[in-house]
């Protein structure tokens, strides 16, 4: 029996979402749907572990799914990089799930509930669906699910405004998969494959025969230029990023957390394996500058989002800006194409689903109470809600990147990488602009703590203690993984030599 | 006495204000058991750091490895004299503010005592850590430490002042330590490959082998002289003055020992362990440092003598003296490096005086100004005896220990032939004077108004901690050749 699970791991790590979401839908009980979700969820995040625990033993793990060998079958391949994402994607969806019970009663009506657990499985399954995949177009099919889904649940917000955003972020999304769809079509025209580990050889293969030249390079460049354009659309990256400030902030408080927490990180998960497995960085970094057009696209992101944050009275807006300027951080740590920038990159995936996630489960916490997102109606609220203030503090040392927060393990990897490069005016400017996240941390603080309570945050009384607990359980890890780094920053080091060595998938 | 190994005792040291702050949140709703634990704690850590101090002054380079933060980067603490010495003074005073504290707390009905107990518990815990700490990297981690849990002391009142106040101290002091003290660190990292704290640096050989230029070598210096905010150089020192909406205890304490002492010692590390001395000095790389720092200690020196709220303008004069030691680091002779780290401990002990003095008064009298002092001496003799003999000390007179490090300093100027500096300090002293002795002064010799004051001094629990601090400064000279002997190793 556990032969058979361990060897069917990969495919039933999307298999179980997948099946219990349809079925979530048809038993249609609010209470029943929850518990199947929740068993879901917490499985997958187990299973999740020992895949984890297996690829670090004997190396990755190759899946033909339906038996059909690869390049003409579907394959799924777990190694080090996708299994460590999978495992934070599934855990934080888990965590989330767990702590939104009392948050989705008071924000969305109780007639749709059974509705919203099947989107939410089947948002899981896209994410995970596009790490354990090892064919290019099968991601595709995932992030469409994944997308699908995330677009029904923001409209689930309570304000008429969700919709909208919603469909602002279907009209950008789409955008941004049709142009991955095009790179898809034109890289399986050049190679007559849709494998990506084979797409990869096929590619080099051709460029052996043409002298060292890449062959068809006309071709291979505007495949290049779709994938990215497009994944960059969808991880949200200055100046694609418009669609997702209205989408946090209108999202119900739930959704938020989730999507925060993991969607924009699979899809720079998606890059790396595009950059890295299929072309390589010689190609990306060598021959076109990418990494110069990354280094400068982020540094602008992060100083422009990171000011656009410290103006946003919304808080969740203001989270969302910060997200903005985070994924420049991982980019920064990609455009470095070595092993510490590429860790410091995987890394800061990690640790910043771990911090947004627990800050918008903060903010989920404190709508809860007083109903608002303003930060007037927050103030004071230090007063009567003193644990949820404590966790965002927390949360917000994180953010900011103190030492013994994981942000801080990020932000010194980020750091030695961009002066061992001897990029030292990337080093300088990413230093000072990690001080704006100082600003718009700080600026809750003092309302929470300084000001003369609210009307609303007078009457305001301490969340769930179920809320609190997964609150301080997500905001507790930013500290235990800002100390014990084995398994983030020890992980993402061996991922990143994995991909920079081999090449390959 | 070999009770446990030095290495048991370094964890020990450690772990003792942890368990500390751990205590404190738990006794919360039992004040007198709360102030038990926190003060068993503090004399049980002082007594720790004294068995130590015996192993470390006689030769004994105990070290520990905690683990690694991340590949390469170790969590290590190794004990050499000069982080003993201030181990020493951190620990030994926090045993005589937590008496003070409880006397201030209570005499002056403060809110949120355990918080403030228990953030108390977590600096001395960072101040211990950075002490030990074996290389750069575990420094930074404790020196950043400090500043966050520092940060509800600074801020303790929850007012509109102290949002400003803390919003200036965290905005200075992160700003600061994140853009230039990382940033050198990194370099450093980058330069010489390792971040350990070797005797006679590890830049030296880097420097012989080409790999950094006198240029690159200056503006390092710089970065650190600057980053390392705590130690108050100017044009960051704004910091401290606007700290002192704290509560005085936390004044006395963090922000004449702990703090700012956490960022002249780290100063000095860098100096004597980083570049090494003779770098420094060879390379010139030192030489603009020297008119920072006199500059500072002048400039703070003119400011304080404008202040006439009292803690104003003892944070100015800390501006001033903290100055004193970046610039015995500066310097770069040995018996300047000598200087600087006795008065990390002259000063430590004279200025927390100074402040539990104001403190007294204000719980004593109600009094913050000054101009309100006069007179006051009748009223408050024993604290105002106490502000006397701290004030000698500050100023570098005998019988105060600060003669000494003043001493040392000034000498090491005059080895290195720069007698501007000399002068400097000459002229510092009178200023030092002309700001400090008129208050104890003007206490006792002027009459008081219409009505007398009956004898009325603050709380014992207040007046006790600062008598045997102003004792110490003078036992500080009598005995302050044991402490030149117990340095001398960091220069050799």
């Amino acid at each position: 029996m556990i032969e058979f699970l361990q060897y069917h791991l990969p495919v039933l790590l999307i298999a179980i979402p997948l099946i219990a979401a349809p079925l979530a839908v048809l038993l249609s009980n609010r209470y029943i749907v929850q518990s199947l979700a929740l068993a879901v969820c917490w499985t997958t995040f187990g299973l999740a572990i020992w895949m984890v625990a297996i690829v670090n033993q004997s190396g990755p793990v190759s899946y033909e799914l339906g038996g059909w060998a690869p390049p003409y079958g579907i394959e799924y391949r777990v190694d080090q990089l996708n299994s460590f994402v999978m495992m934070f994607v599934s855990g934080l969806g888990a965590m989330v799930l767990t702590y939104s019970p009392y948050s989705l009663k008071a924000e969305i009506p109780l007639s749709q509930h059974y509705l919203f657990y099947p989107m939410y499985l089947l948002c899981m399954t896209g994410l995970m669906g596009m790490c354990v995949t090892g064919d290019l177009f099968n991601v595709f099919v995932f992030l469409e699910i994944s997308s699908l889904s995330t677009y029904a649940l923001i409209s689930l917000g309570r304000t008429r405004r969700a919709p909208l955003a919603a469909f602002q972020y279907l009209i950008m999304g789409t955008i941004g998969a049709t142009f991955l769809l095009i790179g898809i079509g034109l890289l399986y025209q050049m190679t007559g494959t849709l494998n990506m580990a084979d797409i990869a050889e096929q590619l080099e293969a051709q460029r052996l025969v043409n002298d060292g030249q890449w062959a068809g390079s006309r071709t291979m460049l505007v495949a290049f230029a779709f994938l990215t354009v497009g994944l960059c659309i969808k991880m949200a990256v200055f100046p694609l990023h418009t669609w997702l400030p209205n989408a946090y902030a209108y999202a119900p408080s739930v959704v938020t957390a989730f999507v925060a927490a993991t969607a924009t990180k699979v899809s720079v998960y998606a890059f790396i394996r595009v950059v890295f497995g299929i072309f390589t960085p010689q190609f990306a970094f060598e021959l076109l500058p990418l990494d110069t057009a990354l280094w400068s696209f982020s540094l602008v992101g992060i100083f422009l989002a990171s000011i656009a944050a410290i103006f946003q009275q919304d808080v969740k807006r203001r989270l969302a800006y910060s997200s903005i300027a985070q994924i420049g951080y991982m980019l920064l740590g990609i455009s470095m194409a070595d092993v510490d920038g590429l860790s410091a990159g995987i890394v800061h995936m990690f640790n910043h689903a771990l911090i947004k996630g627990g800050l918008f489960m903060v903010v989920g916490c404190f709508v809860l109470r007083l109903g608002s997102v303003q930060m007037d109606d927050w103030k004071g609220a230090g007063r009567t809600m003193p644990w949820t203030s404590f966790a965002w503090v927390l949360g917000g040392l994180g953010l900011i990147g103190v030492p013994v927060t994981c942000g801080f393990i990020s932000k010194w990897l980020l750091l030695t990488s961009a002066i061992h490069n001897e990029l030292y005016p990337v080093a300088i400017l990413m230093l000072i602009s990690s001080l704006l996240a100082v600003v718009y941390v700080w600026q809750i603080v003092e309302v929470l703590y300084f000001e003369e309570p609210s009307e609303k945050a007078k009457h305001a009384t301490e969340v769930p203690p179920l809320m609190l607990l997964t609150t301080y359980t997500v905001v507790g890890a930013n500290i235990v993984f800002g100390v014990w780094t084995t398994y983030s920053a020890g992980l993402a080091t061996k991922a990143a030599k994995a991909l920079l060595e081999g090449g390959s998938l | 006495m070999n009770l446990f190994s030095p290495e048991t005792i370094i964890q020990i040291s450690l772990a003792l204000p942890a368990l500390g702050i751990v205590l404190v949140l738990l006794t919360g709703r039992f004040p007198n058991l709360r102030e038990t634990c926190s003060l068993a704690v503090a004399a049980l850590l002082f007594l720790v750091n004294c068995d130590l101090a015996s192993y470390v002054f006689s030769g004994g380079r105990p070290s520990w490895r905690a683990g690694q933060l991340m590949p390469g980067f170790d969590v290590a603490f190794t004990v050499e004299p000069l982080g003993m010495l201030f181990a020493l003074v951190a620990s030994g005073l926090w045993v005589l503010t937590t008496v003070y504290a409880i006397g201030y707390m209570r005499g002056h009905h403060e809110k949120n005592q355990t918080r403030f107990f228990a953030c108390f518990a977590a600096a001395i815990f960072a101040a211990m850590a950075a002490a030990y700490s074996a290389n750069l990297f575990t420094l930074f981690v404790m020196y950043e430490i400090m500043t966050i849990s520092t940060y509800p002391l600074v801020t303790h009142h929850g007012d509109q002042n102290a949002k400003g106040g803390g919003r200036v101290y965290l905005g200075i002091l992160l700003s600061t330590s994140v853009a230039f003290f990382m940033f050198a660190i990194a370099w450093t990292w980058k330069i010489a490959d390792t971040l350990t704290f070797t005797q006679g640096g590890i830049l030296s050989k880097a420097f012989s082998e080409g790999r950094v230029t006198e240029f690159e070598l200056a503006i390092l210096l710089g970065l650190f002289a600057f980053g390392i905010g705590k130690a108050a150089l100017m044009p960051f020192h704004r910091w401290l003055p606007a700290a002192m909406v704290a509560p005085t205890p936390v004044s006395a304490l963090l922000h004449a020992v702990a703090v700012v002492k956490v960022g002249v010692f780290s100063v000095l590390k860098v100096a004597l362990y980083i570049f090494g001395l003779d770098l420094i000095r060879d390379t010139g790389a030192g030489e603009w440092l020297c008119y920072v720092a006199a500059a500072t200690i002048l400039l703070a020196s003119l400011v304080a003598m404008t202040k006439d709220n009292l803690k104003a303008r003892l944070a100015y004069s800390t501006v001033s003296q903290l100055a004193y030691i970046t610039l015995g680091a500066a310097i770069a002779m040995p018996q300047s490096a000598l200087g600087s780290g006795m008065h990390i401990a002259m000063h430590a002990v004279g200025k927390i005086t100074l402040f539990f003095c104001a403190g007294a008064v204000y719980v004593g009298a109600h009094k913050t100004n000054i101009s309100q002092m006069r007179g006051l001496g009748r009223a408050m003799p024993l604290t105002f005896a106490a502000f006397l003999i701290a004030a000698i000390s500050i100023i570098g007179l005998p019988p105060g220990g600060g003669s000494w490090s003043k001493w040392l300093l000034a000498l090491g100027a005059a080895q290195s032939g720069q007698t501007f500096l000399i002068a400097t300090l000459m002229i510092s002293s009178l200023l030092n004077i002309a700001y400090l002795i008129p208050i104890p002064i003007q206490a006792f010799m002027v009459p008081p108004g219409e009505k007398p004051m009956p004898f009325k001094e603050g709380p014992m629990l207040c007046v006790v901690p600062l008598c045997i601090t102003a004792i110490g400064s003078v036992a500080l000279f009598l005995f302050a050749d044991s402490i030149y002997a117990c340095l001398l190793p960091i220069v050799q």
